[in-house]
């Protein structure tokens, strides 16, 4: 910080605090004074529902699949992106970065017009005898397409800033490309793409409105854990409601406080690369 | 590979890479978006148009569109009252208030939404302050304006933030010597530097609400014609199974919301030349 800016008004930092406060902090407290309210032994019991741990274990199986996937297709992007030019580069960059001005609810819409009634890959899923919509892979592909551009919004500003010259050097010294990705490209963006990979998880396992569409809400099926809390919430069924909230608050929580860890390590390592260079 | 294609380049990979790349793009982003693009037109024109005309829809969109814009606005002088707070301000736990900033960010839009009804409701903590005097927040046109706000705030914060902190000291330093008030500072000084950066985050905010559904629909109350945003309707008509008029709704939403990001953009890159 420099000491010769103009001071902040004490005015001023208490009207933030006050809006930060009121804004974004209070909500979170009131949902977990809620959850505790309902005493811990309810707020467990809500855990007991075979519906309930139904969507715990659809979530996990959700964030699982999709969190692979787009890492190593964000890895795959981000090689290219940010370490070639060719053609259509900028294109390429925003279509990537499009789901992210893209609804949710649209995001799901789009995979039942692919594989609903009269969709384009209809018949060819029915011929397998596979189910996409209302089922386990229509909320993977949903979600992957709300998380496709976590993991390249990460990697491509720190691989352009870092250079290429440590990876030229590793090849010059006689390295195959496998050996360069792991020990130098690998080594030298961990930290970011630990981080790229967090924000995914989190948005993976927190999404609702795009697996809202093509979930079709089936009881102990096709309901991940947003959608279980929707249901219990439209139930009346209120303490077990907040409960899951509540365990979902947490997981933001502590992806928040994950972030903000490798935040630290992140500017270290570049300023690390900074000197050397 | 071609070398007209691709700058020649001594790093390897190129070839397989791009191949992931493409892959990926096409199978996730690519076909799906063509899909509803085209799956409009099944309806022919016509179909297009009389799906789009019914009273509903148009309040819906007035709804989404409307609400966006003034909750964007409202999140440019409260993000940049953050932004510079956290950039310029020392006082204890401002890594803590930091960290909140990305709070409605990474909160799941249904626990947001869960949590904000819980608040405003009006036998909630803030609801129930206001519920006396006869003022309905949660179920109302104020609830979905919240939940928007909300939802924005971190856009124009973090797009402000990193400008705001490149800002070099002297400029400031010589007008606070000259006389002139944080208040003057800000306006005239700050500000016009800033201004492609809030303007960015403007639209960033601004698509994040057109879009938003989780956190709205718990707060909104729903009531067709009144409270009832277009992504709501958009689900609405799928569970009657009327996909055709989905998609329909769904593009007249993206083309609008594209139409005013370009705008937006292309106002923004104007105002950095000049400023350059």
């Amino acid at each position: 910080m420099n000491p010769r800016f103009p001071p902040v008004p004490i005015v001023a930092v208490l009207a933030a605090l006050a809006a930060l406060g009121g804004l974004v902090l209070l909500p979170v407290a009131a949902l977990f004074a809620e959850a505790a309210g309902q005493g811990l032994g309810r707020a467990l019991a809500a855990f007991d529902d075979p519906d309930s741990l139904a969507a715990i274990r659809l979530t996990l199986l959700v964030a699982a699949i999709s969190v692979p996937v787009n890492t190593l297709g964000g890895l795959a992007a981000s090689w290219c992106i940010a370490r070639f030019r060719f053609t259509g580069r900028g294109v390429l960059l925003t279509f990537i970065e499009l789901p992210l001005s893209v609804s949710p609810v649209i995001s799901g819409l789009v995979w039942v017009l692919l594989f609903g009634a009269q969709g384009w890959f209809a018949p060819a899923v029915d011929r397998l005898g596979v189910q996409v919509i209302f089922a386990t892979p229509g909320l993977v592909l949903a979600t992957l397409f709300v998380t496709f551009p976590f993991v390249v919004r990460q990697l491509v500003p720190l691989m352009q800033a870092q250079g290429s010259e440590e990876e030229e050097a590793a090849l010059t010294l006689g390295a195959s490309p496998w050996r360069m990705f792991w020990h130098v490209t690998l080594p030298n963006v961990r930290w970011a793409l630990l981080q790229g990979v967090l924000l995914l998880n989190a948005r993976a396992m927190g999404e609702f409105g795009a697996v809202t569409v093509v979930s079709g809400r089936i009881r102990g099926q096709t309901l991940t854990m947003p959608l279980q809390i929707e249901a219990l919430y439209n139930d009346f069924q209120a303490p077990a409601a907040f409960a899951m909230a509540g365990l979902l608050a947490l997981l933001a929580l502590v992806t928040l406080a994950a972030r903000a860890w490798l935040e630290w390590h992140t500017r270290r390592g570049t300023d690390k690369t900074m000197a050397t260079a | 590979m071609n070398g007209r294609f691709v700058r020649p380049n001594p790093l390897p990979g190129f070839g397989p890479a791009f191949g992931v790349t493409l892959a990926w793009v096409a199978l996730i982003v690519l076909i799906p978006l063509t899909a509803l693009a085209l799956r409009p037109w099944s309806l022919g024109i016509t179909g297009v148009l009389a799906s789009l005309e019914s009273p509903r829809v148009l309040a819906a969109l007035k709804l989404s569109f409307g609400a966006s814009l003034a909750a964007a606005a409202i999140n440019v002088p409260l993000g940049l009252l953050v932004a510079w707070v956290l950039v310029r301000g020392r006082f204890p736990g401002r890594q803590l208030a930091d960290a909140l900033v990305d709070l409605p960010f990474a909160l799941p839009t249904a626990v947001a939404g869960i949590a904000l009804t819980t608040l405003y409701a009006p036998n909630g903590w803030i609801g129930g302050l206001v519920a006396p005097f006869g003022i309905d927040l949660a179920y109302a046109m104020p609830g979905i304006m919240v939940a928007l706000v909300f939802a924005g705030l971190p856009y124009v914060v973090r797009t402000v933030q990193p400008v705001l902190m490149d800002l070099p000291a002297e400029v400031e330093e010589v007008a606070a010597t000259l006389g002139a008030r944080p208040p003057q500072i800000l306006v005239r000084v700050v500000l016009p530097a800033i201004l492609p950066a809030l303007l960015t985050g403007f639209g960033m905010a601004f698509a994040r609400a057109v879009g938003e559904y989780g956190s709205v629909i718990f707060i909104a109350g729903n009531m067709p014609g009144l409270t009832e945003i277009a992504p709501l309707l958009i689900v609405i008509r799928l569970e009657q199974f009327d996909y055709a008029g989905a998609a329909v709704l769904a593009l007249a939403m993206l083309m609008l919301s594209f139409t005013m990001l370009g705008a937006v953009n292309l106002l923004q890159q104007r105002l950095a030349r000049r400023a350059r």
